[in-house]
Parts: structure tokens; C-alpha cells; sequence
């Protein structure tokens, strides 16, 4: 562990280090919960929890531009060494990679009123339990942040994998189904996005680990050796940004 | 004391002992100055122990540590400025280009030419710009020529980012020019008898800000042509000039390395307590 917690004689430094941590540690919290209250509106239909998420990804964004703020002026004002220079170069990356997770969580609550059919496609069934891996992914990584644990940052690395596998059996399930039911391709389009989104949520889950281990430890985290991917012009196209 | 028995213990980066220290991985950067098991004494009181480092052309070595632990000690060894200190004692070997510079036949006065030295206070002669800066080369006898001494003026001054500033006033006093302007004609002056290594104890430490900058750039533009060895106390600066940083705590080398590493990811604790602002 990098950090062995002694204080700084300036002890105004510590005060923003300390809040810089609680604001990365609120920050993840929310797109935590963004992404379980999308998916819940999605599998309830409930638009007005859905609606609710859209709403709330304001206090994400806000929340980012506070921490960068106050993380430029840290850096500006205590010109920073080693690993404090370290942890604040991950904050301000993080702050905003965890604003895109909450950007994607916002696009799968944005679809609910569209596919409130859906239900009837069975690969759907598929996607809490895919959604609720990512979004450990997203707690585990943000703890490791928290606790400078480049361990739990490796782990969730090799444990995006497994959310990569249920993007790539959802996506073969569901364009088998639209194969075999043309009619449904308009809603099976909307579900396949929503299994792009938690699936790029894991990526930037995995994002977030690989700074944390460089703040922890200075290097960078050693290359995951990548899974099977459908790398067809089709799924690049899926590449759907969350805006 | 606990803590000092802690710093005395070899740490496992630093392999400095008897054997050639890793500052030339690749091996193209022979080093100029090098010390090996270096131990100082005032009196009874040990300000340097065991230390062995070596220094190079192409990089500026800075070297970092809290008040009192044998930074400016260390760099009067390396031009034997020690050897006017009574009570000092020297010991272990350091080298120049592969001679001892503590044997007995090496002429001091020629050593301090070879490696010339620029103090925390600027300190020109009370006399002319010229003539601080003709003084070196006339004493050792590097001019036969008056156009000679001219063309060495003018190179040095050019050299420290001078001459555009005094080249019209080169007979006035040089303690009439402002402190950074001192403190670069104190370079010109080291720069003017063709030294191999200039050693900088502090340099900027009585400037303002922007003749901080100048020094800064004047150093970048030395380096590669004199091996440069500074003492700061401005973490910034170190990190800015240097390309290696060597960090020094009670009278030991904790850590040796490029000044990216030491600043950005320091190996050992007590490196990293002192530039992050943890010690004491
Ligand atoms: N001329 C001297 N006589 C006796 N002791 C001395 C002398 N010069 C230095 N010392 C002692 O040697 C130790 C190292 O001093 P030195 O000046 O080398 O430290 P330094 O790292 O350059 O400190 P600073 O950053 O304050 O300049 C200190 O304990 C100091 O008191
Ligand atoms: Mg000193």
C-alpha cells in the first residue's frame, strides 16, 4: 500500500485530500445507485423511477465538476509529490469516468418507456443479473480507491470478464431472436443497447481499477489478457455513447 | 537513536558499495565524478557516512534532503573546499574522470578549476565585470592574449545569459549588478576557466522568482557540457533542472535515481515522506 497514512505537515492538505476522498466516494455511490434504480424502472416498468434517474444524473455531473475543481486547485496550490500526486491525478480521471457510468445508467433508465414490452424477449432475462455484476464492479472499484488496494483493483479487472461474456451470450441471443422474429427487431435493438451500456459500465469499472492500482502502487496495472469478443462490424456500430 | 540505526541499514535499491552503481544502465553515460564508502567528519560528529554516488555529464544530479543532513558537506568533498575546514576529515575516495582528487600529488588549486563551484550568496569579486570573470583564466594562465581574454569574457558571459545585459558595462563593479545577475556572473566566472563539473550549493535561493527561471534555463542550457551537481531546498526546482535527484537524510544516500521516479514514485518511505511533505 502506497499510502502508510502519516499526516502532512500541512495539515490544510490533508483536509482537501480528505474531501476529495469523500466526493469520489459519493460520486460512486450515486452511479451505484443510478444504475440499480435503472434497472429496477426496466424490469418493473416504472417511468417515474425512471424518470428519476434521469434526473439525478444532474448531481452526478455536478458532483464531477466540484471534484475537478477542487482537485485542480490542490494540485495548483500544493504542487503535489509521489503518491499524492499519484491519488490526484486518479481522482480527476475518475470523477470523470464514474460521470460516465452514470451517463450510461441515465441511457438505460431513458429507454424504459420505450421497451416496456420488452419482457416478452427472453434474453432480457439475462440482464439483472448482468446488471448487478457491473455494478459490484463499480462498488469494489471505488472501494479499492478508498482503501488503495491494488488487489481488489485487479480483481475487478479479471471480473469484468464475466460481464463481457453475459454482453456476448446476450448479443448472440438476441440477434438470434431477431432472426427468427423479424417483427420484434425494433425492441430487441433497444435491449441489445441496454446490455452495451452495462457493458461498457464494467469497462469503465475496470477503468477506475487500473488507476486506483496506479495510484497505489506507481506502476501500471499489468495487461489483462482480453477475452473472446464479438468484434463484428454490427456490434462496433452497438458502441452506443452514452451522451 | 532508533531512526538513525534505520537510515544506516544499506536499502535494497541502492547497490552502491564496492561495486560499479547502476547510473549507467545502458552504458553510454560514463560517469565524470565518482565516490565510493565517502566518510565525513567534523570533530567527533559523523556529517557523511558510507556514501558512494557518481555523477554524470548528460544528466544534472540534484541533490535533496532536510536542513543539516550533509547536502553541502557532501558537495565541498567533491572539490576538497573541505580541506579548509580544520576540523573536517575526509575519508573514502572520490574520483575525477578516474583521478583521485585526495592524492597527494593532485594540485587543488587546479582541482577546484576542474570543478568550479557557485555558492548559495552570489560572491563576485569587488571588481569588474571583466575582471571577474578574466580573473580565473589570467590565474591559470588559459589566455595568452588580450583578444584571447576578450573572446573568453564575452563566451562565458554569453554562456550564463549575461552579455546582453552588461556587455556595454563590462568595467562596472560586478557587486553593482542585481542578485541574479550576480549570481550568473558568478556561473560565468566557474564557466570561464573551462571546468569539467560545476558544483551549485542553493544557487537560487536568494533570487526572486523570475532570475530563479533564468538560472533555471541557463542550467538546462549547461547541462551536457559540464557534469552539474545543485543543492536545493525547492522540491519544484529539483524536479525542474535535474534529471536525477539523489536524496540525502542524516549523513546517508537513502535513494539515488532519474528525478522522474524519485517525484513520482519514490521507493523508499522516507524519500517519499520528505518530497510529499510528510516529514518531521
Ligand atoms: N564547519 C562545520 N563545522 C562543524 N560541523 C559542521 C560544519 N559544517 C556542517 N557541519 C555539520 O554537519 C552536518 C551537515 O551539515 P551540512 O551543512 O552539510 O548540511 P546541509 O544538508 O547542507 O544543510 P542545509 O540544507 O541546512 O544547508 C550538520 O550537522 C552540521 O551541523
Ligand atoms: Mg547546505
Amino acid at each position: 500500500m502506497a499510502n502508510s497514512g502519516t499526516e502532512h505537515t500541512v495539515k490544510a492538505f490533508d483536509s482537501d485530500i480528505n474531501q476529495l476522498r469523500g466526493m469520489v466516494a459519493e460520486i460512486g455511490g450515486r452511479s451505484e445507485q443510478a444504475i440499480s434504480k435503472a434497472m429496477r424502472a426496466l424490469e418493473n416498468s416504472d417511468l417515474e423511477l425512471a424518470a428519476e434517474v434521469v434526473r439525478e444524473d444532474k448531481l452526478i455531473d455536478d458532483l464531477e465538476k466540484r471534484i475537478d475543481e477542487l482537485t485542480f486547485q490542490t494540485i495548483a496550490l500544493r504542487a503535489p509529490m509521489a503518491d499524492d500526486l499519484r491519488e490526484l491525478i486518479a481522482t480527476f480521471k475518475i470523477s470523470g469516468v464514474v460521470e460516465r457510468i452514470g451517463d450510461y445508467a441515465k441511457n438505460i433508465a431513458k429507454r424504459v418507456p420505450i421497451v416496456t414490452q420488452t419482457s416478452r424477449l427472453t434474453p432480457i432475462s439475462l440482464l439483472p443479473s448482468m446488471s448487478k455484476i457491473a455494478s459490484e464492479l463499480v462498488r469494489d472499484a471505488l472501494d479499492a480507491f478508498a482503501r488503495r488496494d491494488a488487489e481488489l483493483a485487479m480483481e475487478v479487472n479479471r471480473r469484468d470478464q464475466i460481464v463481457d461474456d453475459f454482453y456476448n451470450s446476450i448479443f448472440r441471443a438476441v440477434i438470434t431472436h431477431m432472426i427468427e422474429n423479424p417483427k420484434d427487431i425494433g425492441e430487441a435493438a433497444h435491449l441489445l443497447f441496454i446490455a452495451k451500456n452495462l457493458e461498457r459500465i464494467g469497462d469503465h469499472a475496470t477503468n477506475v481499477a487500473e488507476m486506483v492500482y496506479f495510484a497505489a502502487t506507481g506502476e501500471p496495472m499489468p495487461e489483462r489478457t482480453r477475452g473472446e469478443n464479438p468484434a463484428t462490424p454490427l456490434d462496433d456500430a452497438l458502441s452506443d455513447e452514452a451522451d | 537513536m532508533n531512526e538513525d540505526q534505520k537510515m544506516q541499514e544499506p536499502s535494497e535499491s541502492l547497490d552502491m558499495t564496492d561495486s560499479a552503481p547502476t547510473n549507467t544502465p545502458d552504458g553510454t553515460d560514463a560517469p565524470k565524478m565518482t565516490a565510493r564508502n565517502v566518510d565525513v567528519f567534523y570533530g567527533e560528529k559523523q556529517a557523511i557516512k558510507n556514501l558512494s554516488i557518481d555523477v554524470s555529464m548528460d544528466n544534472v544530479t540534484a541533490f535533496i534532503g532536510p536542513s543539516g543532513c550533509g547536502k553541502s558537506t557532501f558537495l565541498r568533498c567533491m572539490n576538497r573546499m573541505n580541506d579548509t575546514i580544520p576540523i573536517a576529515r575526509v575519508t573514502g575516495e572520490i574520483r575525477l574522470e578516474g583521478d583521485d582528487i585526495y592524492a597527494p600529488q593532485m594540485d587543488v588549486v587546479q582541482l577546484r578549476a576542474r570543478v568550479g563551484m557557485v555558492f548559495q550568496k552570489p560572491n563576485p569579486f569587488p571588481k569588474s565585470i571583466y575582471d571577474n570573470i578574466a580573473y580565473g583564466p589570467r590565474i591559470h594562465g588559459l589566455s595568452t592574449s588580450k583578444d584571447e581574454l576578450d573572446h573568453i569574457v564575452e563566451s562565458s558571459l554569453q554562456r550564463a545569459g549575461l552579455w546582453g545585459e552588461v556587455k556595454d558595462r563590462l568595467q562596472d563593479s560586478g557587486t553593482a549588478l542585481s542578485g541574479g545577475q550576480q549570481q550568473r556572473l558568478c556561473i560565468a566566472r566557474a564557466v570561464a576557466v573551462d571546468p569539467e563539473v560545476i558544483l551549485m550549493d542553493e544557487p537560487c535561493s536568494a533570487l526572486d522568482p523570475i532570475a530563479t527561471a533564468k538560472i533555471e534555463e541557463l542550467i538546462d542550457e549547461l547541462r551536457g557540457k559540464y557534469a552539474i551537481v545543485i543543492v536545493t531546498h525547492n522540491m519544484q526546482q529539483a524536479a525542474r533542472v535535474s534529471q536525477k535527484t539523489a536524496f540525502f537524510h542524516l549523513g546517508t544516500l537513502v535513494e539515488y535515481g532519474d528525478t522522474t521516479d524519485i517525484f513520482t514514485n519514490p521507493r523508499e518511505e522516507k524519500t517519499r515522506d520528505y518530497i510529499t511533505g510528510r516529514y518531521g
